[in-house]
């Protein structure tokens, strides 16, 4: 027994001895960017054994609250912090864009595959609940070339507060003053119309079964389902279709009105190839860091700036501008180390 | 009546024994009004702010801050005894098939199958539910449902699928194992003389199941009928993904509603301003009254019942 004892205590100091524990950085938020910041930090951790980095994706609201109570070293959100929040920060608050996710309006129509063209009034009007039927004359008037049918159109939304639902209702907004004035914009809005499905899969099982159905999914979704999607009338007068391209075009598009501090909202874009419904999503690092875990989470983020974009596009999620990943990485240096 | 272990000759034993047995019996109600004052603690921002209101507004817009429960109530408990009419008689028509008709192997066999379908996972009923029920309903029940009923408001409006119906008819599959069981062991309980009593004076056998077994078991079974309707009150999941979603209150069950369960299971996730997440945790303190009152209502009934028969 005591020999057996011994082995194992033996046992216990030679492979603490051997593997060094991992310094361990805690995340925690938005569920969107998941796949890919899980996919993230594996790689990392290959490349940096001495890191590892868990995160749990319990939503951007949570993220925000648990990053304020700083039970997280670092926090994920898909719509930036508001300045009401920010003043609750016991530090200062820096938004990290990591890469863009996009929205895309799905529909079911027997007959009609891909190909459909929507205006942004026209779409506002559809999930206000005023254009009810798919013949009506102002969605035809875009698609000469589809037989639209005489059926009412069945809106279906995301039932679940969402990131994907805070960058459309925030498109809505800026093209329907009715809209902004009537419902306005956030993760979870009070809707006019139309059937709440919960997540993206609740929303697509929706539309996929009901003809006549509208309802709009995340990119990564709508690209690993094959689902039929429209293009979107943009500020230039172009129809985009959405796709990782036509999303960084559209954050490329908006480079100049970016503030230092990276909080924007990027639908709606400039630029002619620019898709109008995309958005950041964040990571919220504090200003000032303790200098172990700080450290270790500057190299996490200088990483993501680089070897980390060239990932983003096998998983369908749109890459950062060029000129961007500068600025942010002149604004990663700014981090200091106590 | 008190029940005291100790004793002058005590031993040490029996009194660990006695006080371990007193913090378990204490424990689980102080654990109880623990939550309830969580949720009454958490909940305070919006309490403060609608007051009473909360539970009779019905706008629920989380861009406005303007937060009302009705819907979620309405909802929670319509799908909630829906399901319980659905499968009340399902369950007990079971419980007696099970008890009294069927050969002993093959009522085991039965029961034990019955009994698995409480073991499947509420997101498997909901998956089920998106899949299979819902396009069911609106390509089948519903059409046929609005053509020949539809005059009555109960039936009327366009055919999602999706909606209170839907909601109701996964709760009762759900709850249907759950009242079968101890309906059957609520049954099986039942003196043997009382069926051969009425065999003997010549009942037929739906008559003996009628006067020795129903009628006796009635207070039991109606205690299982509760237990059933406390896990639709709370059942969240698969609910969520059948309702529809949508705040309103409606005549009609072809209509998309929401429960409060629903509400939280959707919006708590993404609640960022402090006043939503303190509306949310204030429908989870709604959720809360409504499961104690159906649950204090139902003890009382049962206990009249039971109560009236032992006295006579």
């Amino acid at each position: 027994m005591k020999t057996l004892l011994s082995t194992f205590a033996l046992l216990f100091v030679a492979s603490a001895q051997a593997a060094p524990q991992p310094l361990q950085l805690n995340g925690a938020g938005a569920t969107f960017p998941f796949p890919l910041y899980s996919k993230w930090f594996s790689e990392f951790n290959k490349a940096e054994p001495s890191i590892q980095i868990n995160y749990q994706s319990i939503g951007s609201g949570g993220g925000i609250r648990q990053f304020l109570e700083q039970t997280v070293d670092f926090g994920a959100t898909d719509s930036p912090m508001t300045d009401e929040q920010l003043a609750k920060a016991k530090t200062p608050v820096l938004h990290i864009p990591t890469v863009l996710g996009a929205v895309v309006i799905t529909y079911h129509l027997p007959g009609i595959g891909k190909g459909l063209r929507l205006t942004p009034d026209v779409l506002a009007d559809i999930f206000l609940g005023k254009i009810s039927q798919w013949n009506d004359p102002r969605i035809v008037a875009a698609n000469s070339a589809l037989k639209l049918p005489a059926d009412p159109i069945l809106v279906v939304h995301r039932s679940d507060g969402s990131g994907t639902t805070g960058i459309f209702t925030d498109y809505l907004a800026k093209v329907s003053p009715e809209w902004k004035t009537r419902v306005g914009s956030g993760p979870a809005v009070s809707w006019p119309a139309g059937l709440g499905g919960k997540g993206n899969e609740g929303v697509t099982g929706l539309v996929k079964q009901t003809p006549g159905s509208i309802g709009y999914v995340e990119l990564i979704y709508a690209e690993s389902n094959a689902l039929p999607y429209a293009s979107l009338k943009n500020r230039s007068g172009q129809f985009v279709a959405p796709g990782t391209r036509s999303v960084s075009a559209a954050a490329a598009g908006s480079l100049k009105k970016i503030p230092a501090d990276f909080r924007v909202s990027i639908t709606d874009p400039e630029g002619k190839e620019s898709y109008p419904l995309g958005g950041f999503t964040y990571l919220l690092v504090s200003q000032s860091m303790d200098k172990a875990k700080g450290q270790a989470l500057v190299q996490f983020l200088r990483w993501a700036m680089k070897d980390g974009q060239s990932l983003a596009e096998s998983l369908v999620y749109a890459p950062l501008p060029k000129e961007l990943v500068k600025k942010i990485e002149a604004r990663i240096g700014t981090i200091v180390l106590r | 009546m008190t029940l005291r272990f100790r004793r002058p000759e005590a031993h040490a034993g029996d009194l660990i024994f006695s006080w371990v047995l007193r913090g378990a019996a204490m424990g689980l109600p102080a654990l109880l009004f623990s939550i309830a004052f969580f949720l009454f603690q958490r909940a305070e921002p919006a309490i403060a702010k609608f007051g009473w209101g909360f539970f009779t507004g019905s706008v629920w817009d989380p861009v406005q801050e303007n937060f009302g429960a009705l819907p979620a109530i309405y909802g929670t408990i319509v799908s909630s005894f829906l399901a319980l009419l659905l499968a009340a008689p399902l369950s007990i028509g079971t419980a007696l098939l099970l008890t009294e008709v069927l050969p002993r192997r093959l009522a085991s066999a039965v029961g034990f199958l019955v009994e698995m379908l409480a073991a499947v996972p509420s997101v498997v009923y909901g998956l089920w539910g998106i899949f299979v029920l819902v396009p069911w309903l609106r390509q089948s029940l519903e059409p046929a449902l609005a053509r020949n009923l539809g005059w009555i408001p109960l039936f009327s409006g366009p055919p999602y699928g999706v909606g209170m119906l839907a909601a109701a008819i996964i709760l009762a599959i759900m709850i249907a194992p759950t009242i079968t069981s101890i309906a059957r062991e609520v049954f099986r309980a039942i003196p043997r003389q009382q069926r051969e009593a009425a065999l003997a004076l010549g009942a037929t056998r739906w008559e003996t199941m009628r006067l020795a077994v129903l009628r006796s078991g009635k207070a039991g079974v109606f205690g299982a009928a509760i237990l059933g309707l406390g896990r639709a009150l709370g059942e969240t999941m698969a609910v969520t993904m059948v309702i529809g979603n949508r705040p309103s209150i409606s005549a009609s069950l072809l209509e998309p509603a929401q429960t409060l369960s629903s509400v939280l299971a959707n919006e708590y996730a993404e609640a960022a301003s402090d006043l939503h997440l303190a509306a949310l945790v204030e429908i989870g303190l709604a959720l809360f009254a409504v499961t104690f009152a159906v649950n204090a209502f139902a003890r009382l009934f049962l206990w009249r019942r039971t109560l009236g028969r032992s006295a006579r």
